[in-house]
């Protein structure tokens, strides 16, 4: 050790260590700029070939035509699948957070992150091995008692294998990270809040509705936005699930529905050749573009309202 | 104790007794099956469950609501009303997982034998078979997108914390952030673009997998990191400066062990999220039927791709083909479960005692 002097007269060295370390971790964050990058570079430059070059017999309309139904379905089926979803989570949320016990919830939280780990083709297998037929009954009675709401109208699909179905499966596989991301932001509701709401004399439910869901109101709905990013991009379970056909319907209980982007670029792509991969490859730019999109919203809500960190 | 005044709109009441609950769940249960099967009885038609189950719940929660509505007054009754739909929004997302546990559990035990795992699908039609080529090429890929995404990401995350500061660390956080969002499927096309670059139309690689898988995986590694090196306290630091220690041994040496069981338990999940990826392996991994062991080279199949083409396209002696995809969904599950439980061992057992 030198003396105190000998310090104080040193300019601070930059040690070598240092300098590599700094650059190296500097670069892997770039690295993840460039990723991006080169995502949406290669993506684009494969994807120009489908616009220029022959005409693709799958693609006679023009590219917009062939995409569509596709945009259609995706966006459809998301949606089905955030309306199930999104009460049930908050639901979910507000059992573990205030309802269940604390040992008890401890478990129900690791249930539920259980179900967000099973793989999105064991969900596709169990969809239209057991769920399908299991809801066809239900089906039935819909159509028999409510077909004259357009939904439910058309003839019942026998396999099962529909809109609804479909929807019901996604709803399932966005319910484990929207529950945790709603049950963070109720965790976080001030503790002070709650007992001055129960003070007053308020119920559990008035008090809920007092001090938590405006509190956790911001987080609900980027988590929503989450959910529904997830929705959008989810491939193998609506591939396995939906027997799609190229319309634009709104019948969730018929054999013809529209198909999703990804499903239909998973079914299409192992037996693609020439510029239909280009194709398939320009509906995946779209369907990048539109989960960018809901993406970038639900951070834009999560960050206007930065003090919701559990939403993070 | 001295009695306390109740609020006014809950003065002159009674509470229901605690039996209410369980007493009301049976008769509604009980009165909504009957009904049903009285019902399926003069259709002729199987009995319901879905519909016993609705009419179970609403008439449970209607007739609480009614009893203690005249019981303990309005406001009460709307707390009961509501405790049952929130529990019962709960018990709907239990009742899939339940589901789909027995299943793959009872449906995948039929095939779970020796020979899945000794034997690949090579010549196999109809019985037999096995899925060993499947599981060497998940290990494989999944490997090589760990060893790819584990030391961009932990570098990335010690640039987010402990070097980042301006434009740039919010640029990285944001597109961290961004590139969580991409569709699993979109992954996949990117390897695929990328690959078709240098090898040409029609590429289909175990590599190209392991570079879709891992820009799935890189922003889950970096944002476990970053949370487990937010958390390592400032004084740790310090005291390493203050001894002279430069600031790159004090990350290797001192914030980095601290929070390495929590950086664990960040890689292992991230690893079981995309061990299940099935979307983006068929797309540049393809399928096979042989044992392929190397990376570099021509189609590679994976255990989550094996399920589907196993379900999908089912050849003569059907049953033979979705027992086999059964069992790859119990592997699957397995391996993920077992992930998962030792990511939390791992954060129970090793991380610093406070």
């Amino acid at each position: 050790m030198t003396s105190t002097e000998n310090i104080r007269t040193q300019t601070p060295v930059r040690r070598l260590g240092d300098v590599v370390f700094s650059n190296a971790a500097t670069f892997a964050g770039v690295s993840i700029l460039a990723t991006l990058a080169l995502v949406a570079a290669f993506l684009i430059a494969e994807s120009i070939p489908a616009f220029t070059g022959v005409e693709i017999a799958a693609a006679k309309n023009g590219f917009w035509a062939y995409v569509g139904p596709f945009v259609f379905g995706t966006v459809f089926a998301s949606t089905i699948a955030l309306l199930i979803a999104t009460p049930l989570a908050v639901g979910i949320a507000l059992y573990i957070s205030h309802f269940a016990n604390r040992r008890f919830s401890q478990v129900l939280g690791y249930a539920v992150d259980l179900l967000a780990a099973v793989p999105s083709v064991v969900y596709g297998l169990w969809g239209i091995l057991v769920l399908a037929p299991f809801l066809t009954p239900s089906y039935r009675w819909l159509n028999d008692n409510l077909g004259w709401i357009p939904f439910f109208s058309g003839t019942v699909s026998a396999t099962g294998r529909t809109m609804l179905t479909v929807s019901i499966v996604l709803a399932i596989m966005v319910l484990p990270i929207m529950a945790a991301l709603i049950r963070e932001i109720f965790l976080q509701t001030p503790r002070l809040y709650e007992e001055a709401a129960l003070a007053l004399g308020a119920t559990r439910w008035e008090m809920i509705k007092m001090a938590v869901i405006p509190f956790g109101l911001p987080g609900i709905i980027s988590a929503a936005m989450l959910g529904l990013g997830r929705a959008l991009g989810e491939t193998m379970a609506v591939a396995m699930v939906l027997s799609p056909s190229a319309v634009i319907g709104f019948a969730v209980l018929t054999s013809t529905n529209p198909n999703t982007i990804a499903a239909n670029i998973a079914l299409q792509f192992p037996e693609a050749g020439g510029n239909y991969v280009n194709l398939l490859m320009a509906t995946g730019l779209v369907l990048f573009a539109i989960t960018m999109l809901v993406n970038l919203g639900a951070r834009w809500v999560i960050n206007s309202r930065k003090e919701f960190s559990g939403a993070n | 104790m001295t009695s306390l005044q109740q609020p006014s709109s809950l003065q002159g009441t009674k509470d229901l007794p605690r039996f209410i609950n369980p007493a009301l769940l049976l008769a509604s249960a009980v009165i909504s099956f009957a009904t049903q099967a009285s019902l399926a009885a003069t259709t002729a038609l199987e009995v319901n469950l879905l519909a016993v189950v609705i009419i179970a719940v609403l008439g449970y929660a209607l007739a609480l609501y009614l009893i203690s509505y005249f019981i303990e007054g309005k406001r009460k009754a709307k707390d009961r009303f509501v405790t049952v739909l929130v529990s019962s929004a709960f018990a709907v997302a239990i009742v899939p997982l339940i589901s789909l546990a027995y299943t793959v559990v009872t449906k995948g035990a039929a095939r779970f034998d020796l020979d899945f795992f000794t034997l690949s699908m090579r010549n196999v039609v109809g019985q037999g078979g096995g899925a060993l080529h499947a599981i060497v090429g998940t290990l494989e890929i999944t490997g090589l997108a760990t060893l790819i995404s584990v030391p961009i990401g932990i570098m990335t995350a010690i640039y987010l914390v402990e070097y980042g500061r301006g434009k740039l660390a919010k640029m990285v956080t944001f597109f961290v952030d961004v590139m969580t969002g991409v569709p699993s499927i979109v992954a996949g096309l990117f390897a695929y673009a990328l690959f078709v670059v240098f090898f040409g139309p029609g590429v289909r690689m175990g590599i190209g997998g392991a570079i879709a898988l891992s820009v799935l995986m890189t922003p889950v590694v970096i944002r476990a990191t970053e949370e487990m090196l937010k958390i390592v306290p400032n004084e740790l630091r310090e005291a390493a400066y203050a001894l002279g220690v430069p600031k790159w041994l004090t990350i290797l040496k001192v914030v980095l062990p601290t929070s390495l069981a929590g950086i664990a338990t960040g890689i292992m999940i991230s690893i079981a999220r995309v061990i299940g990826e099935t979307a983006p392996l068929l797309i540049i991994a393809g399928f096979t039927a042989s044992m392929n062991y190397n990376p570099f080279d021509e189609r590679m199949a994976t255990l989550p791709v094996f399920v589907f083409t196993s379900y999908a396209n089912q050849g003569i002696e059907m049953q033979a083909y979705v027992d086999r995809a059964w069992t790859g969904a119990l592997t699957l599950m397995l391996i993920v479960m077992i992930l998962n439980l030792a990511a939390r061992l791992v954060s129970k057992f090793f991380s610093p005692k406070g």
